[in-house]
């Protein structure tokens, strides 16, 4: 059986952006900033980490989260192990106390996880006695995405102060619409949620200062600095929550849907991006698109949170 | 048949109006007297000073899990865990495999409580077949074989006319219908409190409404049927609401409340601990103010813990794979004395009440009350000794509690069944 959970405090992994202070945000993005490489060059290499070893346990898909925490982990000289456990939804519940198992008999310095179930890397933590970094737990957080988000901003704007942001689309089904929110929020953010009722619930404003709910597109993007698209998350939703057809057109993002945001607004898209569900192709591939960018910001905010964890 | 003097304690019986203090002489397994300074030549003493004797408390909403699910709970484990609660009678309901829907499984239960346990244990009968909530199941063969009451806890009757029908056989038997009131399509795929907190955690929710449509069709139910109606661990200021207007209007309904449904809110489920997964779900603050205020006010009539073990591998899981409920039968006391009695919602007596002739008289049981004649059952306990709950202590089958390792002042002191000291505190 998992050890039980003890009494010592809790090392410090990454489990959510909700518990971070302003100030650890901050440091973290500062750190981040430093390991971003200049135009054309690649990731400088470190030693920080040797010596470590940090399992990648990821349980749904996702190659670009996955490699870059990988590539992540190498820069800082940490050795990785990575681990698709992908089984049936079945055997699912027996899998998590298993690999529980097998992690305790591992003993690795920290352990990356990706979970469809929200709260599944708070259940490791409650029984390991190692960092636990979330890479995304069901549609509850995704901090480094929530991170890297606020990164590329940054790499627009001089500061994350006083931002007038909307978030469109399925956010109740959103872990990155979560992490979003909770760090722009410390940051004095005014932010519009937007989407159809059952995607949008009115609860959602209670989840940080700052946030409001509205049903009309563009109630929501008039004068805000940034526009966050979210994926429409088919597999996560139990319900049509219109009928076919009418997401796009209430919901999706238009060239013409740009003139109302500030005139140097940016549009940004966890992806992968359904182009001509959540926003047309020419939105897409505008100059106020960062869709690229947050990618590519991907590497140096998963080293500033590894490098932390053991700090 | 046991005969006993408990001696020097405070009693309470409300039924009787009496508290004060007083002895309580047991003989031949029933009440015979109670009384200040009595003697009994060759009777058995127990010394209660200090402490409060009470009618021997009913838990009526307990899953003892047998037959066919004993490795989360048996009848011998669940009633022992029940006398070490202070309870001297529980009732378990029906979702066992096979699920108690036929005279046979009835008359098991009972037989196997005649021989492994220590409290009295009252079968409750499904309301349905298998408790799929389609066709009626053997009823009166049932209360033939002794159930006290139909319930299909676990699942609600989704079905009104089957819930009408069902409601008019239970009126004529003189027994209570006992729903677990959830819409299904409302509740489906939920996993705790709809509101704030699920969303902030991204869990599914369960709306208050699943349960309050729910307790508005069966009130409208029992007065189209003259049915008494009991709603199964009531969750919602809403539906506390109904019961209050319906029991105005002269309906006959009644209402029992969990003690975690008094005492903690959907705001613990912060840590994703199964422990805190159960349905209804945790329910906000202001649902919590407004159960206590229907223990206060007698909208709510009992307290009942719905213990539900389940094996641990069961609770080691995703939160969402997770199944519902958790134990509760050694702690309910604890918590409410902790969060009633001493929080000054409610006078001791109320407690007694609420554990006592509460339950007894929606059960239409000749229990919980002290008068000559009665079942010699006695609960004693105290208000103040301080102690703390180790789960890995239970006496249950099963270690689903979030309660270990909070601390509490007073608790049982011994479990008295028909003269017999079953449970006593080390």
């Amino acid at each position: 059986m998992p050890s039980q959970p003890s009494s010592s405090p809790r090392p410090a992994g990454l489990l959510d952006l909700e518990s971070l202070s302003r100030k650890e945000i901050e440091t973290i993005l500062e750190r981040a900033c430093y390991f971003q490489p200049p135009p054309n060059e690649t990731y400088r290499r470190f030693e920080t980490l040797r010596g470590k070893t940090i399992v990648n346990l990821f349980y749904e898909a996702s190659t670009r989260t996955r490699v870059s925490f990988e590539i992540a982990a190498r820069r800082l000289g940490a050795e990785t192990i990575s681990i698709a456990a992908q089984g049936s939804s079945v055997s699912k519940g027996e899998s998590l106390v298993d690999t529980l198992n097998t992690l305790v008999a591992m003993r690795p310095s920290a352990v990356v996880m990706r979970h469809a179930a929200s709260g599944a890397p708070h259940f490791l933590a409650r029984h390991l006695r190692i960092p636990i970094v979330n890479a995304g737990d069901g549609t509850h957080e995704h901090p480094t995405q929530g991170l890297l988000d606020a990164l590329t901003i940054l790499d627009r704007r001089k500061s994350l102060e006083n931002l007038r942001v909307a978030i469109i689309g399925d956010i109740a089904h959103s872990r990155v619409a979560r992490s979003d929110i909770h760090l722009l929020s410390k940051f004095g953010a005014e932010i519009v949620l937007c989407g159809p009722p059952s995607l949008a619930p009115l609860e959602l404003a209670s989840l940080a200062p700052g946030v409001r709910i509205a049903y009309d597109m563009k109630e929501a993007i008039r004068d805000v600095d940034v526009i966050m698209m979210l994926r429409v998350q088919l597999e996560r939703q139990h319900e049509a929550p219109m009928a076919a057809g009418e997401y796009f057109r209430f919901f999706g993002l238009q060239l013409e849907h740009l003139a109302l945001a500030k005139p140097e607004a940016i549009v940004m898209h966890p992806g992968p991006i359904n182009r001509g569900r959540e926003l047309s192709s020419d939105v897409a591939d505008s100059q106020k698109s960062a869709i690229l960018n947050q990618v590519e910001n991907g590497v140096a905010v998963r080293m500033a949170v590894l490098e932390r964890i053991f700090a | 048949m046991k005969s006993l003097l408990i001696q020097g304690g405070r009693v309470i019986d409300p039924a009787s109006k009496f508290d004060g203090a007083a002895d309580v002489l047991i003989r031949d397994g029933k009440v015979e007297k109670v009384g200040p300074g009595l003697k009994a030549e060759g009777v058995p003493v127990f010394d209660a000073k200090g402490a409060i004797v009470a009618p021997g408390f009913i838990d009526m909403h307990v899953h003892l899990r047998e037959p066919g699910i004993e490795h989360a709970e048996t009848i011998e484990t669940g009633s022992k865990a029940a006398a070490a609660g202070g309870f001297t009678t529980i009732c378990c309901m029906p979702n066992t495999l096979p699920v108690n829907d036929s005279a046979m499984v009835t008359s098991y239960i009972m037989q196997r409580a005649r021989e492994v346990a220590p409290v009295n244990v009252f079968p409750i009968g499904a309301i349905t077949k298998g408790s799929k909530g389609e066709e009626l199941a053997a009823i009166g063969s049932m209360h033939e074989a002794g159930i006290v009451a139909i319930s299909d806890d676990g699942r609600p009757v989704m079905n009104a006319r089957v819930m009408r029908r069902a409601m008019e056989l239970a009126r004529t038997l003189n027994i209570p219908v006992i729903d677990h009131c959830e819409d299904l399509n409302l509740s489906a795929g939920g996993d705790m409190h709809e509101g704030a907190e699920s969303v902030r955690l991204g869990l599914r929710g369960i709306p208050s409404a699943s349960e309050d449509v729910m307790v508005a069709r069966d009130l409208l139910l029992a007065e189209l049927t003259g049915a008494s109606y009991h709603v199964a661990h009531l969750s919602t200021k809403r539906s506390a609401a109904m019961v209050a207007f319906a029991k105005s209007r002269g309906i006959k309904v009644t209402s029992e409340v969990t003690p975690h449904h008094f005492a903690i809110t959907d705001h613990e489920l912060c840590t994703y601990d199964s422990n805190y997964k159960m349905k209804p779900p945790l329910r906000r603050q202001e649902d919590v103010d407004a159960v206590i205020e229907g223990l206060k006010d007698g909208t709510i009539d009992a307290i009942a813990t719905d213990h539900a073990p389940h094996p641990g591998d069961e609770k080691m899981q995703e939160f969402e794979r997770c199944p519902f409920g958790i134990t509760g039968l050694e702690t309910a006391i604890g918590l409410t004395l902790s969060e009633l009695v001493h929080a000054g919602h409610i006078t001791v007596s109320r407690m007694v009440e609420l554990f006592t002739t509460g339950p007894a008289d929606v059960l239409r049981m000749n229990r919980g009350r002290l008068l000559p004649g009665a079942p010699g059952d006695v609960t004693i306990f105290d208000l103040t000794t301080e102690w703390t709950f180790d789960v890995s202590h239970s006496l249950s089958k099963s270690r689903n509690s979030p309660f270990s390792g909070r601390k509490f002042r007073g608790g049982p002191v011994a479990t008295v069944v028909a003269g017999a000291v079953v449970w006593k505190r080390e």
